[in-house]
């Protein structure tokens, strides 16, 4: 820890989407912020601009959050402009005042994309994404039938590969981040954790072309190679996830497996 | 309410219990499961693994959670692993160890039949989880790898990188949406449960908060499924999620449930150190690291040098010296409570004295950075992104934080409470766990109670009990619609001076100095005063801005907030009341001449399953009478 770390602090303005529900319209609330600790995550921050909207007989901002160390998936703020903010592989909540400057001008708003409709200020509705899921993003096993875990090896790299694409939190930072608003890194993420198992073979067509069909029928857009989801995503899942969830929905639409 | 506990523990040999009492239970025929509705409040891995089986067995399935999505509860952020007694490295494990360990960890304060019944199921689990595609790590022959975690001695922690909760919770929200598309479950996110419809002396049904729009909601149901976690966030800073609260739980307190042991409360000693008074939640370090970390303090006090600047000969590796049997492994409260000992001695580190040291030089040096990134690599990346330091070249600075609740709703071998109809599952019910968790024993623990247990025993009321049809125009869902309406007007008209938040930090004060890791009778008694005074402070100055017919977090909080400092009160009458230490309960006055926990089986070898009277005032204690038969009550030692 460097010794003068510990009594750096930030006097910020910030500029904050508020928004009062899906239909309203919305705008930017403009708030001076003093003597923000370098030690506080973002959303420390943020709840400090709550404890002043609450002193002023006002209601605080509304953001989603829960686990606040980058795993649940909740948080999702565009942060000057970029998904999550300035940091690589890391979540909003994750994100720590020592990366911004004293003085600076912070502008935040909620992950915007038609697929995702502001619920009120930062706060925004995401169920899309489970509707993907839904749609058949599992293995079909019911509760009690299954063998012995070690019954069907697998191998290392695959499994490994597998857990590479597992560990998508669902935020929809991919989504924000594209240009299409497309969903197809974390649809890709989840037809290649099952396509790269053994488990998932017997659903391996119909759970590609369902999904892929989902992801459409909500309203994300398509994929033209921008790259963007992949340096937003906090997990930095890889898209050859894509290219991987591409080449078996060709191989689905020709073998004609019906979702 | 004059009600005797009955644990409907099986009789007769441990290892037939289960089998014998799942035969004698009665049966739901499959045609008519879907006549049956069943809400399930909660989708961690409790919730959403009940939901998911009960619907694959053809029940109509409703079930809620506070976030936007059921993938998103509290569970996904457990690291360390999942325990079950497969014996895949061949080192001795069985059923019966499983058993043993659990029930000497937990210092001889769960029920053995329940503990035994884990061990038994925990080996289903895995083949459920595996079945679903969950990706846990391997070997290179392409066989299960795993782990040894604190308090166990052979290696059964199964885990899947450091996120195993989040791919046992995705695997099982798989299984969920699956019966979504089915058609038998319903899921409603965004809501949040503020009461329990008792009717008839049954549970019938709840009412919530939707977040969205503000509305109360009325739902009915044959019977209600509560896995709605821990109350570890009554100490406002835990390693819990934000929104983790006690509310639903304490609300069907209210109603009648027995809460047991609210007392047994989980320090996890490995957690990154408070570095403010900003400071919102404390974020742990898997315990798993652990297994390749030394743990140090400073051996002369008013040490001022920067961990990696003190020589190795002026180290304490205090726990390989105190306990040189389990050495860096010792159960958690045992490190814990050695962690506040060298703090409390002045032997700590860092700015605020309030750390000690968790060294990787030694590891690296022996197996590779490389070795070392590739089990732990998220943990240490996590580690410095909140701490700005880097890990492989420092020795990280822990201290212990407040984790899980072992304490909880009381419930029989059933998981059912003491309101007939309302089951409790996962971390909510007051567990296997006795006064101490195992590492990796609670994402086991949920899992058993949602994917086996429940599936099973549920029809002790849905086809054990009879009932009259409900829907939610009966006149106990509108008065427990307006009693909660009612409530959350007051918070917002009460129009004072204070936060919720700065009135939860207080609370947490309390609790952490007078309730926390050393606590005696003139602290506790002292604590119950003090949060007596604040609750009365709470209703009379808290600020609340906005009114509630939309989604307002100031709202949320506060409301949560009132329900903790009821329980927190109770939470330190329970403390004062079991007048010896065990597990994560330590008492000054009872402790050896070495300073260990001192138990006082004469006296408390019970669960302590208390009655609500009314707030502020004692609750009655209903005594569990433990016995065992199996696992000799025996003094702990990981010497
Ligand atoms: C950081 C961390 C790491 C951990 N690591 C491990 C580990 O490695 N191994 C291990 O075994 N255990 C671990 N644990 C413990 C374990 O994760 C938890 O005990 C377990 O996940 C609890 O699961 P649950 O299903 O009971 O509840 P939770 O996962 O807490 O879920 C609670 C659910 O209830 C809902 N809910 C709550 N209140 C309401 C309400 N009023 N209305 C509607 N819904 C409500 C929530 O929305 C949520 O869906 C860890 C815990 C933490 C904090
Ligand atoms: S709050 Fe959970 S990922 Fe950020």
């Amino acid at each position: 820890m460097s010794a003068h770390a510990e009594t750096d602090c930030l006097n910020l303005t910030l500029n904050i989407w508020r928004q009062e529900g899906p239909h309203a319209t919305g705008s930017f609330e403009v708030r001076q912020l003093q003597d923000i600790s370098t030690h506080m995550s973002f959303l420390e921050m943020l709840d400090c601009v709550n404890e002043d909207l609450v002193s002023e007989g006002r209601e605080p901002v509304s953001f989603d959050h829960d686990c606040r160390e980058g795993i649940c998936g909740m948080c999702s703020l565009v942060i000057n402009g970029q998904v999550h903010g300035p940091q690589p592989e890391t979540t909003t909540c994750q994100l720590h005042m020592r990366h911004f400057k004293d003085g600076e001008t912070i502008t935040i708003e909620p992950f915007r994309a038609e697929a995702f409709p502001v619920v009120r200020d930062l706060c925004i509705d995401r169920t899309a994404l489970d509707r993907i899921i839904t749609s058949g993003g599992y293995i079909s096993v019911n509760t009690g039938s299954p063998q012995d875990a070690n019954a069907t090896p697998i191998a290392k790299p695959d499994s490994d590969l597998a857990m590479d694409a597992a560990a998508c939190i669902g935020c929809g930072g991919c989504v924000a981040a594209c240009p299409n608003a497309a969903a197809m890194l974390f649809t890709g993420a989840k037809v290649s954790q099952l396509a790269l198992l053994p488990q998932g073979a017997p659903e391996r067509e119909s759970r590609v072309l369902s999904m892929v069909e989902t992801m459409d029928a909500e309203g994300f857009g398509n994929c033209t190679n921008e790259y963007e989801c992949m340096a937003a995503c906090p997990k930095a899942i890889d898209v050859s996830h894509i290219a991987r969830m591409n080449r078996e929905y060709m191989r689905a639409s020709l073998v004609g497996s019906s979702p | 309410m004059a009600q005797q506990l009955d644990s409907k523990c099986p009789s007769g040999p441990i290892e037939e219990r289960w089998t014998r009492h799942k035969f004698a239970l009665p049966l739901v025929n499959p045609a008519n499961r879907r006549k049956y509705t069943v809400i399930v409040v909660g989708s961690g891995l409790a919730g959403a693994s009940a939901a998911a089986s009960l619907g694959e067995m053809g029940y109509s399935v409703l079930n809620f959670c506070i976030q936007d999505s059921p993938r998103r509860a509290h569970s996904i952020a457990a690291q360390g692993g999942i325990n079950a007694a497969k014996n895949y490295p061949n080192d001795g494990d069985s059923i019966q160890r499983l058993f043993y360990d659990t029930v000497k960890g937990g210092d001889f304060r769960a029920r053995e039949s329940n503990v035994y019944r884990l061990s038994e199921v925990s080996n289903n689990i895995i083949d459920q989880c595996v079945a679903q595609g969950v990706p846990f790590a391997r070997e290179y022959g392409g066989m299960l790898d795993n782990r040894s975690f604190g308090g166990a001695q052979v290696a059964r922690t199964f885990y899947a990188r450091g996120q195993t909760g989040q791919q046992l919770l995705l695997g099982a929200y798989g299984a969920l949406m699956r019966q979504v598309k089915n058609g038998r479950v319903q899921v409603l996110p965004r809501r949040e449960m503020v009461d329990l419809a008792v009717i008839e002396g049954q549970a019938r049904g709840i009412v919530v908060r939707n977040l969205v729009s503000g509305e109360y909601e009325r739902y009915s149901a044959d019977a209600v499924l509560l896995a709605t976690g821990g109350y570890g966030n009554v100490f406002y800073l835990s390693t819990n999620a934000k929104a983790s609260n006690a509310s639903a739980a304490w609300r069907c307190h209210k109603r009648g449930a027995f809460f047991a042991n609210p007392c047994f409360t989980q320090i996890h000693p490995t957690c990154i150190p408070v570095s403010g008074t900003h400071q919102s939640k404390l974020t742990l370090m898997s315990e798993s690291l652990r297994n390749d970390g030394r743990v140090w303090a400073a051996k002369e006090t008013g040490e001022t040098r920067r961990p990696s600047d003190i020589p190795e000969d002026m180290r304490d590796y205090y726990l390989e010296r105190r306990y040189p049997g389990f050495g860096n492994l010792v159960p958690r409260d045992v490190a814990s409570r050695a962690a506040k000992i060298e703090c409390d001695l002045g032997h700590g580190l860092g700015a605020t004295g309030q750390a000690v040291c968790l060294d990787f030089r030694d590891a690296i040096a022996k197996g590779g950075k490389d070795q070392i990134a590739a089990k732990y690599g998220n943990l240490f990346q996590m580690y410095e992104m909140i701490t700005g330091e880097n890990p492989y070249e420092v020795p990280m600075r822990i201290y212990p934080a407040v984790h899980y609740t072992m304490g909880g709703l009381w419930v029989d071998y059933n998981l059912e409470s003491t309101i007939p109809g309302l089951f409790i599952l996962g971390e909510a019910n007051f567990s296997d766990h006795g006064a101490n968790r195992l590492g990796a024993s609670a994402l086991m623990q949920g899992l058993a109670d949602g994917y086996f247990v429940i599936p099973a025993t549920i029809t002790a009321q849905i086809a054990g009990r009879s009932r009259e049809a409900v829907d939610t125009n009966h006149p106990e869902f509108a008065r427990i619609e307006e009693s909660a309406r009612t409530r959350n007007e007051q918070i917002l008209s009460v129009g004072g001076g204070r936060s919720a938040e700065s009135i939860h930090r207080e609370l947490g004060l309390i609790m952490w100095d007078k309730v926390g890791m050393g606590r005696n009778a003139a602290g506790l008694q002292q604590a119950q005063k003090e949060i007596a005074a604040l609750r009365e402070e709470f209703w009379s100055n808290v600020r609340v801005p906005g009114t509630s017919d939309h989604q307002n977090p100031g709202l949320e909080h506060a409301a949560r907030l009132a329900d903790f400092l009821e329980l927190a009160e109770f939470f330190a009458a329970d403390a004062e009341h079991r007048k010896e230490s065990c597990g994560g309960h330590f008492r000054d006055e009872y402790q050896t001449e070495d300073g260990e926990a001192l138990r006082r089986d004469d006296e408390f070898a019970y669960a302590a399953a208390w009655e609500f009277n009314k707030v502020g005032q004692p609750a009655t204690l209903h005594k569990e009478e433990l016995s065992f038969e199996y696992v000799k009550l025996a003094t702990r030692s990981y010497k």
